[in-house]
């Protein structure tokens, strides 16, 4: 934890906006990949190499590289072409982006950081540009230009924030996808991006958990509920035939908090005898390819699809996370549908058809539980969440490339007594990221996160001298894998909790024993047992 | 942690000198008044004068009519991979959640009014909000100069556009001709004042002086951004002068604009230079835009993230290069972890499990 405290500031910039020095600073920035993982997914250029080398040992012909991957990018996606074109530096964006209110760096402005890369464009691509250079906004690309990519696109979260104010709707989320796939043709990539997609490439999920360890740690899930709630609570793993795939991120079983989640999802189906199965095979929701390529991004969402036909399905239903679901949502219909062998998903419980995923076929975890809720269908006592104060952090994907908004807000409102919201600008889609996002969640990169952090925390940092809040409810893996250390940074006091945990604790279950703890272990708040 | 204040930024140095944000700002406004000079002096000769008022407008409406081709061309040619709409609201999902309609469409339609309300009120500016860091704590104050400002600069261009028809047009249409009537409603002065005119030249200044005031803008003004505003009132200014200050011969000018648009076009007898001034920046604009920035509006049409509804998980968008990438199949992966999964005793779909021992097929990992 950086000591002494962290100095937000935000002051007027020095120096020009396309002058290209970086210093990697210890702390705010991320190890580069190694050669290992690189081989695995068949990237280019693996090497042992340090941002602070000076010779980066680039391909001799990297700029052609660099420049000739740019032109098939504007021919491939409309949306870089344009936004190469379109910006006009109003500035609206300017003060959006979480990680230049923490940082006061400049240019961690979007439209600092687009300009990074629009500047090469000019130079390159565009006749004013090639004429009069500097002076039409044209940048030469040169190493320097490089690192400062290096370093900068890889101080962006992918969360959005920043086109929701845009009048253009350009999306640095756009740029930094496909300016980190520019880097990787040159084999400038990170680790904590690489190695998760190596290990889910090859072994099914972000820690290379091996079949048999994933089962273990399901069976252990089991026997913490049966310990619970007196009840057996089966995980089935690769059942062929079961009527519903359950893909959640790896993290869910093999992290904390979010294993009190797992607890939560595992309590729900089998209360109201959902017939569903997981998959060793396709034990990742998540998608570190989303932060590397769409290529990569390809090719690990494909054995969801691949698995559900193997096991003979009809529907796939999505746990808790957020660029899992941005890649569920936006990409994988696109990218590896259609999904015609599968059925259009129909709640077993409700009758309820899911229209909105009738083609995909892949619905969220909050909006299934929301559809249970709302027809009856599950019995909860929310007092035992009463030793929560609790506030909801909308993590950025689902809510803005999805709109994934009252779902959670309808379930949390259920299953706790004492529900408050953060500030109007801090929340919904204006909702700030948790600064670690988009592979960004890594030790070396700590001070980053934590000033990236600063605009979500200090809204919960509201909210707890307002209201005594000490739950912040997410329904985001990184979410729960970050916040836990930002909130002992900034808001110490405040934990962190899916929302499936919650429901967990509040859940009546039939034929259990009394509860006496939550899910966490912890005494519930009256202190007497709740039936 | 070697130091915790970072008064310009984390990785940010300060630049050499030289390349300071005052320069560009100082080259656009050294270029525009050269123009206007230019224009001024055109009027001194035949020959320069008919090159202002005969020949440029035939060569700025030929690029800015191609350039415009070409930009739209360009934006045409590349597909849309991927529905990636930015959703700034409530998604359509379960029946009884009450859904954004428009800040999160879920129809064509209903993107299309997403894009019209961005293009016709600036919506999103409307959203906007200013950070400020006081004491520790983060706040946000509504912010809505700039959507004021633009919004104010925008329609009052539009107007002022349709106004100039009553050179190009004879008759003049009743609508252009009410357009100006209506512009004139406040009778300030003969002739009256427009209020477009008013507009145009506040909003432009303001626009102008935000880019200079705040430290920001100033940081991340490029050279085009202060050439287009300059321009835009270079014109505007010659216009307000023309009509108020140097008062030229509507008639005369109207003659001239006929001519041009007509392809009869006739060398004006008594050029007033300011009108040649006026002249000459519109066709550097018209030549400037396609090459420009000045292209946002095409933009905010066309952005992926604006005009499609999200509806990615209802209806199948298609990628028209949807391109093979390499995969590790189930039957791979199960081979190599075939004695694991034995050993677990979870299920061999491929593998015959009698065929699987200690030693193995071996994990790779």
């Amino acid at each position: 934890m950086p000591d002494p405290k962290l100095q937000i500031e935000l002051k007027a910039p020095a120096g020009a906006m396309l002058d290209s020095k970086v210093e990697f600073r210890k702390g705010t920035y991320s190890n580069p990949a190694q050669p290992k993982s690189l081989k695995t997914l068949g990237l280019p250029n693996a090497r042992k190499w340090q941002p602070t080398d000076l010779d980066w040992q680039l391909p001799p012909d990297w700029q052609r590289i660099i420049l000739d991957g740019m032109r098939e990018r504007l021919k491939k996606y409309r949306s870089f072409q344009l936004f190469m074109d379109a910006c006009v530096r109003c500035g609206a964006c300017a003060d959006k982006c979480h990680f230049y209110l923490g940082s006061g760096d400049p240019k961690n402005m979007p439209v600092a950081r687009s300009e990074l890369v629009r500047s090469v464009y000019r130079r390159y691509f565009t006749l004013p540009g090639k004429l009069f250079g500097t002076l039409a906004g044209g940048r030469e690309l040169t190493e320097d230009v490089l690192k400062e990519w290096f370093y900068y696109f890889y101080q962006c979260t992918e969360c959005r924030r920043c086109s929701v104010y845009c009048p253009f709707g350009i999306d640095t989320a756009e740029i930094t996808m496909l300016v980190r796939e520019l880097l990787n043709l040159v084999g400038v990539n990170t680790h904590w991006i690489l190695e998760p997609a190596a290990n889910s490439f090859k072994v099914g999920n972000h820690l290379g958990i091996q079949p048999h360890a994933f089962k273990d740690s399901l069976e252990f899930a089991s026997d913490e509920l049966k310990d619970l709630t007196g009840l057996n609570i089966e995980i089935p793993i690769s059942r062929k035939g079961a009527e519903v795939l359950f893909v959640m991120p790896s993290a869910d079983f093999f992290a904390t908090p979010h294993y009190y989640t797992l607890l939560g999802y595992m309590m729900l189906f089998h209360e109201i005898g959902l017939d569903f199965t997981v998959s060793p095979y396709a034990s990742e929701g998540g998608n570190f390819g989303l932060f590397n390529s769409h290529d990569t991004m390809k090719g690990l969402n494909a054995k969801i699809y691949a698995e559900a036909r193997r096991l003979g399905v009809k529907w796939i239903l999505g746990g808790e996370c957020g660029h899992m679901w941005r890649v569920l949502h936006q990409y994988m219909d696109t990218m590896n549908g259609p999904a015609d062998f599968l059925a259009a998903p129909v709640s077993p419980i409700t009758g309820t058809r899911f229209e909105n995923a009738a083609s995909t076929k892949m619905v969220h975890i909050c909006e299934f539980t929301a559809d249970l809720l709302y027809h009856g269908k599950i019995e909860l006592d929310p007092s035992r969440n009463d030793r929560y104060a609790v506030t909801y952090h909308d993590s950025c994907n689902p809510t803005r490339a999805m709109g994934l908004i009252e779902e959670p807000r309808y379930i949390l409102n259920r299953v706790c007594n004492r529900f408050h919201e953060m500030p109007a600008q801090t929340i919904r889609e204006h909702t700030f990221c948790c600064g670690s996002g988009a592979g960004l969640g890594n030790e070396e990169n700590l001070e980053m996160r934590l000033r990236g952090g600063f605009p979500r925390a200090n809204a919960v940092r509201h909210v707890r001298e307002q209201h005594d809040v000490n739950l912040l409810a997410c329904i985001c893996a990184i979410d729960k894998a970050t916040l836990p250390t930002l909130m002992d940074y900034w808001v110490p006091g405040v934990q962190v909790a899916g929302v499936h945990e919650l429901l967990g604790n509040a859940l009546v279950m039939k034929g259990a024993k009394p509860r006496v703890t939550n899910l966490r272990g912890e005494p519930l708040a009256s202190g007497a047992p709740h039936a | 942690m070697p130091s915790a204040r970072f008064p310009t930024g984390c990785g940010h140095r300060s630049p050499p000198l030289g390349t300071g944000e005052g320069m560009a700002a100082l080259y656009a406004t050294g270029i525009v008044l050269l123009l206007a000079a230019l224009g001024a002096l055109a009027a001194g000769s035949v020959a320069t004068t008919a090159l202002v008022t005969l020949v440029l407008p035939y060569l700025a409406w030929l690029t800015l009519i191609a350039g415009l081709c070409y930009r739209v061309w360009l934006w045409a040619r590349a597909p849309v991979p991927f529905r990636i709409p930015t959703t700034s609201g409530q998604q359509r999902s379960l029946p009884w959640l009450r859904r954004a309609q428009f800040d999160n469409p879920d129809s064509g339609a209903a993107a299309a009014v997403r894009v019209a309300l961005e293009v016709l009120l600036f919506r999103s500016l409307l959203h906007n909000s200013r950070a400020r860091l006081a004491g520790g704590w983060l706040s946000f104050v509504p912010n809505l100069g700039l959507w004021l400002g633009g919004l104010a600069m925008h329609w009052a261009l539009l107007i002022i556009v349709l106004r100039h028809l009553r050179f190009a047009l004879e008759p003049t249409p009743g609508w252009v001709a009410s357009l100006s009537a209506l512009d004139g409603i406040l009778q300030i002065g003969a002739p009256p004042l427009l209020i477009t005119d008013v507009l145009v030249l506040l909003a432009l200044l303001y626009l102008l002086l935000r880019r200079f005031w705040i430290p920001m803008m100033r940081y991340l003004s490029l050279f085009t951004d202060y050439f287009a505003l300059l321009l835009l009132l270079g014109i505007a200014l010659s216009g307000v002068a023309l009509r108020h200050v140097a008062r030229v011969d509507i008639v005369a000018v109207k003659q001239l604009v006929l001519g041009i648009v007509r392809f009869d076009p006739q060398l004006p007898a008594a050029p007033s230079p300011l009108l040649l001034v006026h002249l000459l920046l519109v066709c550097t604009l018209a030549v400037y835009l396609p090459f420009s920035k000045l292209m946002h509006f095409g933009a905010a049409l066309l952005s992926p993230t604006r005009n499609l509804a999200n509806n990615s998980r209802r209806v199948r968008h298609v990628n028209p290069w949807n391109a093979p990438v390499p995969t590790h199949d189930y039957a791979e992966w199960e081979h190599e972890f075939a004695d694991k999964l034995k050993a677990a005793g979870l299920p061999l779909d491929k593998v015959d499990p009698d065929k699987v021992d200690d030693a193995g097929p071996k994990a790779a990992n």
